[in-house]
């Protein structure tokens, strides 16, 4: 389904309810799109289950550019051809140096689920994660299922100030902090990687698979984190 | 010879702004850009500037620049006191500075935002394309104006000759009262019927807490707004409603995706009559459609390159 969004935007929406399958079928479809060239398209925001498709009304109106997408929309992939076809979604493994000092609410979280700190670690690095949209911040990607045994809602009180590389946990998402900025979200470690630079822009991408792996403090500083 | 402008005081607050990034946002970089359209826009047609010629942005007032050497420059926007060198000049209007000049700009009386542009453009430093300065986003060096900044101009080969004086239509759409033409959409069909007609019946006032990422707005709050919605891409423009019904009119350097409903999106042309609304202002938002604020939309920007400056200065006309 396609809409406008404003004179500038189109809105695609590929379902109502967050889905774990979305993301890849979002990403196939950016990149059909991108593969056009098109002259008027000035930008793609995907997001959980949406496509924003920002594009320049002085050169094309709204019902051409909507014409114009519809057969793409049309030959959108069932869900387990995307999983098949679909080379392009990359798995990015994450450091993560899991400790009070650098997850002030690790304990908090394990207390609340009545498990040990070890165990959020693990249930936390278990899984696989989907990204499914990158926004509030440069390179800030939202990141999800996170396992309900360790799920915890956003603090009441956001601190002013997360520092760097923050790993946090806000119900059933997770994401990294690429920059220190005020934030809500339930700390549980640091990750070292740079996230958002000027040159390479953001490291994750709506699509992407995501992994965190435990490292230790002496690892964590040797890979340039600051403690 | 260093050409171009050295900022004595900023003021308020004062950014370079351009027309804003590109193809960047679904790396979480929000747009940015010139708030208000219509009187960048004129600031750079005065001196037949590029139309992503980046200029200053002030707030408010109370800018004080130096020219480097001999430049053209204009004022735009809200209503202010300028000077050169302590003489009253216009603004609309292209001014020539001789090295050593100092304009001075004064406080904004009834609006919000003055632009100031030099001929040439001004050839600040570039993030992904573009010289807009977004400073919520920590970039190095993406920072307000600060005294002793100095603003190189690009380089023109020849003058204008006469001065470039606007007519009155350039500026006779900020004196209306603020009327917010509304494009439905995004969750337009969630908002119970009359939600949505409060939304176009009620006055409401711009609140303190407004900035270049977005204005709230205050007045009869909505009934009952839609819940919370799965985050999806939003554009400067859009109008979002939380819980509490009072609308958050978004600008250019709102987060690129966002959980709140959404009953539509301000015209482009628009965000700039709100953005130049001092806070306790009232404005009122109508329905329109997005074929109607593209036509819009397209007719301005085909009169800005598309129309050029009579010998006398004084008249614009089609090619």
């Amino acid at each position: 389904m396609i809409e406008a969004a404003g004179e500038d935007a189109l809105l695609i929406r590929f379902g109502d309810a967050i889905d774990s399958v979305l993301p890849a079928q979002i990403a196939d479809l950016c990149q059909r799109i991108e593969a056009l060239e098109l002259p008027w398209l000035v930008d793609l925001v995907p997001s959980y289950t949406t496509l924003l498709v920002i594009y320049d009304p002085i050169t094309i109106n709204v019902l051409d550019a909507k014409a114009r997408l519809r057969p793409l929309l049309a030959e959108t992939p069932s869900a387990d051809q995307t999983k098949a076809e679909t080379t392009e979604s990359r798995l990015i493994e994450l450091p993560v140096y899991y400790s009070e000092e650098t997850g002030p609410d690790l304990a908090w979280i394990a207390e609340q689920k009545g498990l040990s700190v070890q165990q959020v670690i693990d249930r936390h690095t278990a899984d696989t994660y989907q990204v499914y949209a990158i926004g509030f911040a440069p390179g800030f990607g939202f990141m999800g299922q996170v396992d309900p045994s360790i799920a915890c809602p956003r603090k009441d009180t956001p601190r002013t100030k997360v520092p760097a590389g923050s790993v946090g946990i806000a119900n059933q998402q997770t994401a990294v902090y690429p920059k220190a900025s005020p934030g809500g979200w339930q700390l549980i470690g640091r990750c070292p990687t740079v996230l958002f630079d000027e040159e390479n822009l953001s490291l994750l991408k709506a699509g992407d698979q995501v992994r965190f792996v435990s490292i230790s403090r002496d690892e964590y500083l040797a890979q340039g984190g600051q403690l | 010879m260093r050409h171009g402008l050295r900022v004595i005081t900023p003021g308020i607050k004062a950014t370079i702004q351009d027309l804003g990034r590109k193809g960047i946002r679904h790396h979480g970089l929000a747009r940015g850009g010139v708030l208000d359209l219509r009187s960048a826009a004129w600031a750079n047609k005065l001196l037949d500037n590029d139309r992503n010629a980046a200029c200053v942005e002030i707030v408010l007032g109370g800018f004080r620049a130096e020219a480097l050497s001999a430049c053209e420059v204009s004022v735009t926007g809200a209503q202010a006191d300028v000077t050169v060198n302590g003489k009253a000049v216009d603004m609309w209007r292209s001014l020539q500075l001789a090295p050593g000049d100092e304009l001075a700009i004064g406080h904004a009386r009834h609006h919000r935002l003055i632009y100031l542009a030099v001929r040439g453009g001004f050839e600040t430093k570039e993030w992904f394309g573009s010289r807009s300065v977004v400073v919520r986003e920590g970039l190095e060096g993406c920072m307000p104006l600060q005294p002793e900044d100095e603003l190189p101009a690009g380089s023109v080969d020849t003058s204008l000759g006469a001065p470039r004086i606007a007519r009155p239509q350039a500026w006779q759409w900020l004196e209306r009262p603020p009327v917010l033409g509304l494009i439905p959409g995004y969750q337009y069909n969630q908002f119970l019927t009359a939600d949505l007609r409060r939304l176009v019946t009620t006055e409401y006032k711009v609140s303190d807490e407004s900035d270049r990422m977005g204005y709230r707005l205050a007045g009869t709050p909505m009934a009952d707004p839609p819940p919370g919605i799965v985050s999806e891409g939003i554009v400067p423009g859009a109008v979002q409603v939380p819980g509490d019904g009072q609308p958050i009119a978004l600008l250019a350097d709102c987060q690129t995706i966002g959980g709140y409903p959404k009953p539509g999106v301000i015209t482009s042309m628009d965000c700039g009559l709100l953005a130049q609304q001092l806070p306790g202002t009232s404005v009122r938002f109508e329905w329109t459609d997005v074929l109607s604020a593209q036509n819009q939309r397209r007719l301005f920007e085909r009169h800005y390159h598309q129309t050029v400056w009579s010998e006398d200065s004084l008249s614009l006309s089609w090619r």
